[in-house]
């Protein structure tokens, strides 16, 4: 509490905003369509002018927690909302709440039954993904990413295609497995830290002074890694991903594409990487193996993919592998391109669905065999899908280069062969892509029903043009955006150097001395 | 001396019984009466007797009547969870009670007579006490569980109950009789100062039992009284009527079975663990330790391939005792705590669970079958909402109180170091989640088939159902003040 940053409690206002508007929807009539989907757009769009001001008012060359709001919730547990936003939560807050507006105007048609139950699914979705982004209480944390699980699956089971049962259900349940044993590993850590310092608490900012013991580490490690692995997904955890992603509505592939797999990405960094430094560095080459074999094993399987939809799913195995390997590379370059690269899969992938949806809406097929020579009949569409497919490869001047460019030298400076074998998953990119692309997009327009394709509408343009513009702005001028994350990951990576350092002390409080951890630890590569 | 402080002490079982029998001569002298002036009679009856209760909440622990009744925190919470079990089991009748062979006087004053005896085996100090309210409670159910008197099942509900509950209550007193003969007394106060002495904190380490002088009677009799708690809660492996008596009872009276009965069960067998102080030795500890594993494991496997929701409700109410008795098992403050809190997120969310199939069927016949809830979701939406509420507090997904209820008595459970008990509980989530998540499924993902002529719920039905969401979301979201309560109430416990 010692620095509130306004009077304003901004971070609770993004987080229960979104269910403000969703009681709201609730009292409408259900025959009001239009009224309501206008409501949940003003809504979200309200929310993403409120998020402006954590953004420009975050001050990058803190460390600390900001924004920082902490109440009192389950006293006889010690359990508080506590919520804050560092460099590493930071952008994932502005995604989400960027994307939103973006989504109810991109699904103004497409959902036509019960479009107030998906309305009101989707806002009461962004108060829990806002939610994991925010707190900084472990019990807080759980409660958004378990709840948070709910109106996704009703998105994915109710408003999905011919196989939406099993993979909600599959997604549901993969999921949970995951979480469970989380669970019982926050029981842990504050029974242990409890037995340690004589206090309970559920508070991430008293626990991750604790140091760990070696083997406890590895077993919460696990506990925990499990979950965000099945959720990033990392190879061998992926199968529900094709699943989900191919059954759920546009809206919804776009949202679990953009912000829930990043879930698990970010999991890796605000809780395994800090508590338990030595375990991470020891299962260091276990995940950057099992990120190349997801970057390379994506990009194979996508190359064959006859649907467009399950290619970009696909895809999107191999961009969490780019995203795993720079965050498991302990590096400032490996980190920051992780960092931005879950931004950019988020928006070029987001992008990727909603064109995906936009030319499903219009022929009803996915498959690419059933296109071909489209870019002579609907060239603005052509012109978007084509930034958005490079965006989508790497290509310098947009911003999947500046990510990919920094993960890979991160990985350099540590390991080159994993360097050498992650670029292969560049140039696999650019085969899947670009033929898919070639394939849909040129050739002969030789069928019937292809002929009568009509161009985006006008709403579908201002659904992507915001995409387009932030795709070109982060690959021209990344810089304020690494700036937002330069101090936290910098951060980050001196604690967990530096506690590492110390692992084999009896458990005790260790709070990172950065004077001395600086010179332990020189910075690499700069 | 009995003095006017002990029927002070009473006063809520006493105002239930006299409220019970003025249901009964009411229904006698008025046969005709609206059954919504009986009901609202009997509501007005349990706010009293709730008010009489919490009166003792913040006195100082008493006992009354020589001994037999103790007056604590812990009896207070679990009378006020009765009757709330008990008032909201009532609101739900209101709709079978159409049907005409019910009648309703007679039904009211059951369940009244049955809180009554939930009320004294929560607030029983002596063994004899606790196997009155115990009967009280148990032939009062067995006529409910039967009350459809012309319908097969009913019957062989009713009649399944009644035998193995006899024999049940057989293992009891003989148990009862057995600590009796080698304790010198049937009072649980009277056990507890015995073993107390045998404990010197020197030698702690020493057998509780091992003082008492016919130590393996003790123990034979101990055996067969967790044995006869065994049956009432429905712990594996004695489990096995609970399906059939939930599928042939009304279903508010199963709501009220798996809710209620099994509340104070648990109340009464906490009584005994705590006064016998067995939780502490290694023996007991695991012998509880595989009755939770297989209560909870066998509850669910077997409710994965249930296609009548009945059924599925009553094996999905096996698998929550086995949760619950992993906060016995941690025999602490956390522990304890949990399992109030468990028990009263239970009997909100499990009735209204229970509700809603209540709700929708016009007769018992109706919505048995989960196929009969296709669709749900587009015909009845707010009937769908409030099942789907219910599913995911009962598999215990946040924020809803199944989810608190569940890590309350497993961080119990993880304080005392049982963290694989916890695993295998968690595990055991995971595989409810596939059938509370398949009605779901069935509600909203499915797509309705025939037409079916809409029914216009009872308003008390809906309030009812009413009351039970707010209690699982409120448990769920904001369980601070509660939690300080049933903290308070474990203390006193201890």
């Amino acid at each position: 509490m010692a620095d509130l940053n306004q009077d304003f409690p901004l971070l609770s206002f993004l987080i229960l905003a979104p269910t403000a508007g969703a009681i709201i929807l609730s009292l409408i009539p259900a025959d009001r369509a239009k009224l309501l989907r206008a409501i949940a757009l003003v809504v979200s769009t309200i929310i993403f002018l409120f998020s402006l001001p954590l953004y420009f008012g975050f001050n990058q060359s803190r460390t600390a927690f900001q924004f920082e709001e902490k109440y009192e919730w389950i006293p006889a547990f010690q359990a508080t909302y506590h919520v804050g936003v560092d460099g590493l939560s930071l952008l994932m807050i502005l995604l989400t709440a960027f994307l939103m507006p973006l989504i109810f105007l991109a699904s103004w048609h497409d959902i036509k039954k019960s479009v107030k139950g998906y309305l009101i699914s989707m806002l009461l979705l962004e108060t829990g993904m806002m939610g994991v982004f925010a707190s900084l209480d472990l019990l807080l944390f759980y409660i958004f990413w378990e709840a948070m699980l709910i109106p996704m699956y009703f998105i994915i089971g109710v408003w999905g295609g011919p196989r939406r049962i099993y993979a909600a259900l599959k997604f549901f349940i993969y999921t949970m497995v995951g979480s469970l044993l989380m669970l019982v590993a926050i029981l842990f850590i504050y029974f242990y830290y409890g037995k340690v310092t004589g206090t309970l608490t559920f508070d991430l900012v008293q626990i991750r002074d604790l140091l760990f013991p070696a083997n406890y580490q590895i077993w919460l490690f696990l506990a925990f890694g499990l979950s965000f692995a099945i959720k990033v997904p990392m190879f061998p955890f992926h199968t529900w991903l094709p699943d989900a992603h191919v059954e759920a509505p546009t809206a919804g592939s776009v949202i679990l594409a953009a912000v829930l797999l990043k879930m698990g990405t970010y999991g890796f960094i605000r809780f395994c990487l800090p508590l338990f430094p030595n375990a991470a560095m020891q299962f260091t080459p276990l995940i950057s193996i099992l990120a190349i074999i997801g970057i390379i094993y994506g990009a194979w399987v996508s190359m064959v993919q006859p649907d467009i939809k399950k290619l970009v799913a696909y895809s999107s195995v191999s961009h969490l592998g780019f995203v795993m390997l720079g965050i498991f590379t302990l590096t400032h370059q490996g980190l920051q391109g992780g960092l931005l690269q879950m931004v950019n899969h988020g928006l070029s992938t987001g992008a990727l669905f909603l064109i995906v949806g936009m030319i499903y809406e219009r022929r009803h097929t996915r498959m690419i065999a059933d296109y071909g020579g489209l870019a002579k009949q609907i060239p603005i569409f052509t012109t978007i899908f084509m930034i958005v497919t490079l965006s989508s490869i790497g290509l310098p001047g947009l911003n999947g280069f500046v990510g990919e460019f920094l993960v890979l030298t991160g990985t350099f400076l540590t390991n080159r062969w994993y360097a050498v074998l992650a670029t292969t998953g560049v140039i696999f990119a650019a085969v899947y892509m670009l033929l898919m692309f070639q394939r849909v997009m040129f050739g002969k327009l030789d069928k019937e029903e292809n002929q009568k394709l009509t161009d985006l509408s006008l709403r579908e343009i201002i659904v992507l043009a915001p995409v387009v513009v932030m795709i070109i702005l982060i690959g021209v001028w990344p810089q304020p955006f690494l700036n937002k994350m330069e101090k936290s990951v910098d951060h980050l990576i001196r604690t967990v150097r530096y506690r590492a350092e110390r692992v084999n002390q009896a458990p005790s409080l260790a709070p990172v001395d950065l004077a001395e951890s600086k010179k332990i630890m020189p910075p690499i590569g700069q | 001396m009995i003095t006017l402080q002990d029927f002070y002490l009473l006063s809520p079982e006493i105002t239930l019984t006299v409220l019970g029998f003025v249901v009964l001569i009411l229904g006698l002298i008025f046969p005709r009466m609206f059954r919504e002036t009986l009901a609202a009679i009997v509501l007005i009856g349990f706010a009293v007797a709730l008010l009489f209760s919490t009166q003792h909440w913040a006195a100082p622990p008493a006992t009354a009547f020589y001994g037999m009744i103790s007056v604590d925190k812990f009896a207070v919470g679990f009378q006020c969870l009765f009757i709330i079990s008990a008032a909201l089991t009532l609101m739900l009748s209101m709709n079978s009670l159409e049907e005409k062979y019910l009648l309703y006087s007679e039904y009211f004053a059951l369940i009244i007579f049955a809180t009554v005896g939930m009320m004294l085996m929560a607030s029983s100090a002596h063994l004899l006490t606790l196997f009155l309210g115990l009967e009280t409670l148990s032939v009062s159910l067995y006529i409910l569980a039967g009350f459809r008197r012309t319908d097969p099942k009913a019957l062989e509900s009713s009649f399944k109950y009644f035998l193995l509950g006899a024999f049940a209550s057989g293992f009891l007193l003989y148990g009862i009789a057995l600590i009796y003969g080698s304790v010198g007394s049937a009072s649980l106060t009277a056990l507890a100062e015995k073993i107390g002495q045998s404990v010197t904190p020197s030698s702690s380490q020493i057998s509780s039992s091992t003082i008492l002088t016919n130590q393996s009677i003790f123990i034979t009799g101990l055996v067969l009284m967790v044995i006869g708690f065994g049956f009432k809660i429905a712990l594996a492996p004695f489990h096995t009527w609970a399906p059939d008596v939930y599928q042939g009872a009304p279903t508010p009276i199963a709501a009220f079975m798996a809710t209620g009965s099994k509340a104070a069960g648990f109340a009464a067998l906490l009584r005994l663990l705590l006064a016998s102080n067995i939780m502490t030795e290694v023996i007991w500890q695991q012998i509880f330790w595989i009755i939770a594993v297989a209560t909870m494991t066998i509850g669910n496997i077997i409710a994965l391939r249930q296609d009548n929701i009945k059924r599925m409700l009553a094996y999905s109410s096996i698998a929550h005792a086995g949760y619950i008795l992993a906060g016995a098992i941690a025999n602490n403050e956390t522990g304890y705590a949990g399992i109030i809190f468990y028990l009263l997120s239970y009997t909100f969310m499990n009735v209204g669970a229970f509700g809603v199939v209540a709700l929708l069927a016009k007769s018992e016949k109706e919505y048995v079958n989960i196929s009969e809830y296709r669709g749900l979701a587009y015909r009845r939406p707010f009937a769908a909402i409030a099942m789907a509420i219910f599913m995911f507090s009962l598999s215990g997904i946040p924020p809803t109180a199944g989810f608190l209820a569940k890590f309350y008595v497993f961080s119990g459970a993880v304080q005392a170091g049982y963290i694989w008990l916890v695993i295998l509980g968690v595990i055991n989530s995971m595989i409810s989640l596939y059938y509370y998540l398949g009605i779901i499924v069935v509600m909203f993902m499915q797509d309705p088939e025939g037409e079916r002529a809409p029914i216009t719920p009872l308003p008390a039905v809906s309030i009812a159902l009413a009351i039970a969401i707010f209690g699982t979301l409120n448990l769920g979201l904001f369980p601070g003040q509660w939690m300080d309560k049933f903290q308070a109430l474990a203390r006193s416990l201890m």
